[in-house]
């Protein structure tokens, strides 16, 4: 069986940074396995700017972001395969991929970094009565048919869910001179960036109408038009408050789910709440040897954010190719409460965390004039105000390696909403 | 005196800014840097976006190239400069930073590629 130091699964921002990372950290032998035909991600159909401002202090569009990465990569010649998708992992780190040319390859490698990205959640699985006329999409499907394939999507659009991805193709369908009618979100705040909604929806005057859900799709071959229901507290349509707008297309952009198929395979514990794996602070799953950064983990609305936690994540599964932890160690569990969802990672280890520890999560609510305060056992910490916290952005604390010196019985760190 | 609320949109982070413009006089609150003053400063003077959008390619390994316009356009030229993008069509190859349109829609700004596209 042929061996590798490091896999790499997935040739997005998350896997070449990875790559970059081990690279830097002294790996030479990486092998990036990428199923598309290029590199660069779900950035090579986000043709808007608005990345790279914290890592390159400018505002790039997504394939100029990406191709900084891919000149790296191509640089330090860091090998990788197109066209190649990865079919099991199995919990020894053997990974098995198919391509036309090798067919069914499976390889042994020292250590693997998981870095799959997302998929957006389907229709099937949002439960829309109707029929299924033509001119239903998914937000990012319609962005990759205009920006990648030149396929024109539709005229007269409603879309439903108010995440990034639909405000971006809100704008982007306005810009092409289509009549974007309204944004239905069926929650009280929007999901999305609050720039996207000046700049995509405010700019050109599309109405977003919170608590607001899609109840009827007309049309049989296409669709014809769209009914939208005002929902109460618990999300139930409100009867009465029906309103049908005339369209052609309904454009759907209602979250993303990290894609974990391979994850299960390997035997990684998966987090209820994320759907991406559980990590430490090395970014290392359940799995010992299988590292795991980017949107595969959870969902990031920060491109620079993905970049830097999987360069990270790199240079700790060089870590571990060096020197596989032998010995037990003490991994200290991370609790959230009142109002945070969940954090990342889930667990510390005192003993072997790097100086500083980039804890990211995000709140289930909008919270205003709040503090976020962070508690070793019953100890306060820390006390951050925070003027506004949103679902729809993520929050960090930076744990510092000396604070736990300061704390040798430390048994559970907590992070919370309070007043 | 005239205060208005706006968010700043030079980065994600997306800050709440207090602009008040008193005559001549414009101060900005709530950024949580340089940019954001500039912006709020801007947005209630002259307003200006980036427009990022596609070109077609003949002869290329994909059918578009992805491009923005270098610096910012007036905000009320954004559909004089899309009227102008989708006039255009570009020849394989195009290298990313590779000015396609110069001056575009007369607003100054160039038309600049975003993505390198190989000839087929
Ligand atoms: C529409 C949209 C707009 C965004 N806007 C912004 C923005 O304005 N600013 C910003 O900073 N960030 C933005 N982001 C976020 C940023 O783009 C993402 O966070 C980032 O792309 C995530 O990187 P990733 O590598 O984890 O995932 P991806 O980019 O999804 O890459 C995953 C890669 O893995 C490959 N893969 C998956 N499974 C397999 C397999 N089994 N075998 C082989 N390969 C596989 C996929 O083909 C893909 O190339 C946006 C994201 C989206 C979707
Ligand atoms: S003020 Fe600075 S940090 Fe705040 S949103 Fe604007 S550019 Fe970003």
């Amino acid at each position: 069986m042929k061996t590798h130091e490091l896999i790499v699964v997935g040739g997005g921002p998350a896997g070449l940074a990875a790559a970059l990372g081990a690279k830097e950290a002294g790996v030479d032998d990486i092998l990036i396995l990428e199923r598309d035909e290029r590199l660069g991600g779900i950035l090579n159909q986000c043709i808007h700017n608005g990345f790279g401002l914290h890592t390159f202090k400018e505002e790039l569009t997504g394939p100029e972001y990406a191709e900084r990465y891919i000149r790296k990569v191509e640089e330090l010649g860091v090998p990788y395969q197109l066209h190649t998708i990865v079919a099991d992992i199995s919990p020894d780190r053997k990974v098995t991929y198919v391509n036309s040319e090798e067919g069914a390859v499976t390889v042994q490698a020292g250590a693997v970094i998981l870095a799959m990205g997302c998929r957006e959640r389907p229709r099937g699985a949002l439960g829309l009565p109707g029929f299924r006329p033509a001119g239903v999409y998914t937000a990012g499907t319609a962005q990759r048919l205009m920006n990648m394939e030149n396929h024109a999507v539709g005229k007269k659009v409603v879309i439903l869910g108010s995440g990034d991805i639909g405000l971006i193709m809100a704008r982007r369908m306005t810009l092409e001179g289509a009549k974007v009618e309204v944004v239905a979100e069926l929650m009280p705040y929007s999901g999305g960036l609050k720039r996207n909604i000046v700049q995509c929806l405010n700019d050109y005057g599309i109405p977003l109408k919170l608590s607001h859900t899609v109840t009827a799709i007309h049309g049989r071959e296409r669709v014809t038009g769209v009914t939208i229901s005002k929902v109460d507290e618990n999300r139930k349509p409100i009867p009465g408050t029906e309103e049908t707008y005339e369209c052609d297309t309904l454009l759907l952009s209602c979250g993303l789910l990290p894609e974990n198929e391979l994850s299960k395979s390997a035997g990684v514990k998966l987090s209820r709440v994320t759907g991406g794996p559980e990590v430490n602070d090395k970014l290392e799953t359940s799995v010992p040897g299988v590292f795991t950064c980017g949107n595969v983990l959870h969902v990031h609305d920060l491109v620079d954010y993905v970049s830097e936690e999987a360069r990270r994540a790199g240079q700790n599964a060089a870590q571990f190719l060096r020197s596989p932890k032998t010995e037990a160690t003490r991994e200290i569990p991370l609790f959230c409460e009142g109002g945070v969802r969940y954090t990342v990672p889930q667990t510390i280890d005192p003993v072997h965390m790097a100086d500083a520890v980039t804890v990211r999560f995000r709140v289930g609510d909008v919270f205003r004039d709040k503090s976020l305060v962070l508690y070793f056992d019953d100890h306060e910490i820390r006390r951050v105000k925070k003027n506004v916290m949103a679902p729809g952005e993520m929050e960090q604390l930076i744990l510092a390696k000396k604070t736990f010196a300061d704390h040798p019985d430390l048994s559970r760190i907590t992070i919370r909403v309070e007043d | 005196m005239e205060t208005r609320e706006l968010t700043c949109i030079r980065c994600p982070i997306g800050c709440s800014l207090k602009v008040t413009v008193d005559g001549e006089n414009v101060t900005v609150l709530g950024n949580h840097c340089p940019r954001g003053m500039e912006y709020g400063k801007k947005e209630v003077t002259a307003p200006t976006r980036t427009v990022t959008s596609s070109v077609r390619v003949t002869g290329g390994v994909l059918p578009l190239a992805s491009v923005k316009t270098v610096p910012e356009i007036p905000k009320e030229k954004i559909f004089d400069v899309m009227r102008a993008i989708r006039s255009f069509t570009a020849a394989a190859p195009v290298r990313t930073g590779e000015k396609l349109i110069e001056n575009i829609a007369g607003t100054g700004s160039d038309l600049v590629a975003t993505r390198t596209v190989e000839q087929k």
